[in-house]
């Protein structure tokens, strides 16, 4: 379950218009309540309040419905998101070969805690359960850029050599 | 080119691997392109290839190839490249070893003895894949084409035998094929262990005019990664066995649930089916038979329960994929309240062998009550990682320690855990056991999607049952009581355990809440959450009693419950520990013993992972230094 609060940010100016070509290439089915939220997600990195709305009326839902659905799929945020996502897995293999202080190390370094978004907007640091690399334990994700057999150690270079990629 | 008719379909076939055959004097380099290698550079490996071969004039393709594969399953050694001819065998290969490999191997047929796979125990090394233990003892049905085609090409899957199986089905009545299917007594991959055969047939005979086939590719069970290996690796087997399926139960519409931390699945499924409709094979009027079918993909959205089959089944539908109760079978009422078949990733990719080959075949494999091979994910404190496909009824000694090798360092095994949060942790008397569905669940653990995740004496077990819980915890969807409460109840007992404040009668709490929570649970997520709890309790009470009374934790991975300590007699004095200590607290002078300094240390555990000696051990707090 999650349980974010209502994202204060402000949305994108006209959102409406920004959304058209998402809308029209989506049938206005219910089931496409989830990709067309994971749409929306990959393209302002969260779900804008204001899209819930559009959202409900694109698809002839209550928005309530829309609500529900946004805020229990663990992949879809209402708190805008960092340019890049970093990924702890804590899968049991990743536990046990030290993920814990792998995370506590990145937590540090960006001075965020883990579900939280540095305030340049660069990085959110989030956890896992299994990214289903286990063979590469301890593993971390940097949008999708896979970083195996992690230590504290070398979280400083994944950092840097982050930090030079531009957005992805 | 889109093929009308099975004997055009037949014609292709046969060409494809004609071609294949005829390709055997071109020299080849297969690199792995899975999650794992491509983390380890293999995409820079395959460009270095593709540069040498240009530098030596050579033309691609037609005297040289670099192709990318599938996940090969040994992950941990990646990147990994095999060299045709004579099929030699490298493990982590760097770009800047390219060179050297090109112009010995690939030129002269020369092998590069560094790159070569060694085995941890024995030092030997290996020349081919089939001479490494790791894949010798495998037997690779369902991953046969994993590793060695390219996932993204359906003329590589075709010319080594993709969809001979749905056309074979095409020649048989589809009750014929639901018979085949119940008479092989293949049981679902996905953990539950339910006869394939049965749920199709209740699928075929239930009233309706709509039918779906569902691909359950939402594996959320840490540990275990062996669909995604197989949607990546080889995504048209996936394809052909729902197709198939979907002939037999008279479904025209199909989907693949895949998880939301899957995304080159996505890409290697979305082109399968996009080559798979281009030649025919999907869409309407597959191969002139006048079948349609037609599959989507969807995408989850990072939630655990959504593997079980009714939230799974909510989710496709656009609503909360929370779970409902099972009054009605999902094969009478299923998605949108039609029939369904729904059948985990690697349970669709037997259906083609089993087509093809007969039940009888199919049943030579594996023991009497779970035929067949499973493939497992074998990783934690274990050498040899990565996926591993075996006969059931393999005994997990010789999962552990003939494939993979034994325990990481040598040290002393102690638990494995299978069937991930809903399994359990055997003990090492139970490593004679044979794997399979009845076996495992008899045990109180269970064959789970198959995740294998191998302990060590550095491993606490009421940490793992902590872990377990914590995992369970969040991913409760909270509909029901016992299973949003219950599992808070219990991480509150675990937490007290595994922080020194442990009370007399904390075990049997556990034990309590854990028998109630199993009982009146709504879905198999609550009903099978304490088996991590119930397993430890039953065969580590031990360490349960010691965190309970003496607050003591002997794997020295509780905080504050344990002090390390060198015995000077096995100290070397190399200053690992010393390095790895963070507190500063760890004293001694080069090949001289080291002596821990209580005052500083925190209990952080890393000396005790760093000695290459097995000279620090957890000792009780009230112990002399």
């Amino acid at each position: 379950m999650n349980s974010q609060a209502v994202s204060t940010a402000e949305a994108p100016e006209n959102l409406a218009f920004d959304l058209q070509d998402l809308f029209k290439a989506t049938p206005r089915h219910p089931r496409f309540l989830l990709p067309l939220l994971q749409d929306i997600q990959s393209r302002y990195r969260y779900l804008p309040r204001a899209s819930l709305k559009l959202v409900a009326e694109h698809l002839g839902i209550p928005e309530s419905r829309v609500y529900a659905v946004a805020t229990f799929y663990k992949a879809l945020s209402l708190t805008p998101r960092g340019e890049k996502t970093v990924k702890v897995c804590l899968g049991t293999a990743c536990h046990l070969r030290g993920a814990a202080s792998v995370l506590d190390a990145l937590s540090r370094s960006l001075g965020i805690p883990p579900g939280g978004t540095t305030q340049d907007m660069r990085f959110t640091l989030e956890t896992v359960n299994c990214l289903g690399a286990c063979a590469l334990a301890p593993v971390v994700t940097v949008n999708d850029r896979v970083y195996g057999q992690m230590t504290p150690g070398r979280v400083a270079e994944l950092i840097e050599k982050e930090s030079r990629h531009e957005a992805d | 080119m889109k093929l009308t008719s099975l004997k055009a379909f037949e014609e292709w076939q046969a060409l494809l691997s004609e071609r294949e055959k005829g390709a055997s004097g071109v020299r080849r380099v297969r690199i792995c392109a899975g999650t794992g290698c491509l983390a380890n550079g293999s995409a820079q490996v395959k460009a270095a290839f593709e540069a040498e071969a240009i530098r030596h004039g050579l033309s691609i393709p037609l005297e040289f190839a670099a192709e990318s594969t599938g996940c090969h399953g040994f992950c941990e050694r990646g990147p990994l490249v095999v060299i045709q001819p004579g099929e030699i065998f490298y493990e982590k290969v760097k770009p800047e070893d390219v060179r050297e490999i090109f112009e010995k191997t690939v030129l002269r047929g020369e092998v590069v003895p560094r790159l070569q796979y060694r085995d941890p125990n024995t030092k030997q090394a290996a020349r081919t894949s089939a001479e490494i233990p790791f894949y010798a003892r495998q037997h690779r049905l369902v991953l046969n084409r994993c590793g060695e085609v390219d996932p993204f090409e359906i003329e590589a899957a075709v010319s080594r035998g993709a969809y001979r199986g749905l056309a074979r089905a095409f020649s048989m009545e589809p009750e014929r094929i639901v018979s085949m299917i119940k008479d092989s007594g293949l049981r679902g991959r996905g953990g539950g262990g339910f006869p394939t055969g049965v749920k199709w047939e209740s699928a075929r005979k239930a009233p309706g005019r709509h039918r779906f086939v569902l691909a359950n590719g939402d594996e959320g069970d840490p540990g275990a990664f062996m669909d995604r290996s197989l949607m990546e690796g080889d995504p048209h087997s996936v394809l052909e066995g729902m197709i198939i399926g979907a002939y037999a139960v008279g479904a025209r519409k199909g989907f693949i649930y895949v998880r939301a931390e899957y995304p080159l699945a996505v890409k290697a499924l979305q082109q399968a089916i996009r080559q798979a409709k281009e030649r025919g094979l999907l869409g309407r009027d597959i191969l002139g038979t006048g079948f349609d079918f037609d599959l989507e993909i969807c995408r989850g959205g990072g939630a655990f329960v959504c593997g079980e089959s009714t939230a799974l089944m909510a989710s496709i539908e656009g609503r909360a994929g929370e779970p409902r109760v099972k009054y009605i079978r999902s094969t009478e009422r299923g998605l949108w309240n039609c029939p369904t078949v729904l059948n985990n990733v690697e349970t669709w990719a037997n259906v083609p062998h089993i087509v093809l080959n007969g039940p009888e075949w199919f049943r030579s494999m594996g023991t009497e009550k779970s035929p067949g091979t499973k493939i497992f994910s074998l990783v934690g404190k274990v050498k040899n990682s990565g996926l591993v496909e075996i006969p059931m009824g393999t005994t997990l000694r010789t999962m552990i320690e003939d494939i993979g090798g034994g325990v990481l360092k040598n040290r002393a095994f102690k638990a494995v855990q299978t069937g991930g949060p809903s399994g359990g942790c055997l003990p090492a008397d139970a490593l004679d056991l044979p794997v399979d569905f009845d076996a495992l669940t008899a045990s109180g653990s269970m064959m789970g999607s198959g995740g294998m995740i191998v302990m060590d004496e550095r491993t606490c077990m009421v940490d793992v049952a902590r872990y377990f819980v914590d995992f369970l915890a969040e991913e409760s969807c909270g509909k029901c009581t016992p299973c949003r409460e219950g599992l808070k109840a219990l991480q509150r007992l675990l937490h007290k355990l595994c922080s020194g404040r442990g009370e007399a009668g904390d075990g049997e709490r556990l034990r309590e809440i854990g028998s109630a929570l199993a009982d009146t649970a709504l879905c198999g997520l609550g009903q099978t959450a304490p088996n991590p709890v119930l397993s430890v309790l039953r065969y580590f009470p031990g360490e349960i009693a010691e965190h309970e009374a003496e607050h003591f934790c002997r794997a020295g991975v509780c905080k504050g419950m344990y002090w390390p300590r060198i015995d000077p007699a096995k100290c070397v004095g190399c200053g690992a520990c010393k390095k790895a200590c963070a507190a500063g607290a760890i004293r001694g002078e080069p090949r001289a013993a080291h002596a821990i300094d209580r005052a500083h240390c925190v209990t952080c555990g890393a000396c005790l992972e760093a000695c290459p000696f097995s000279a620090i051990t957890a000792v009780r707090r009230e112990d002399p230094e």
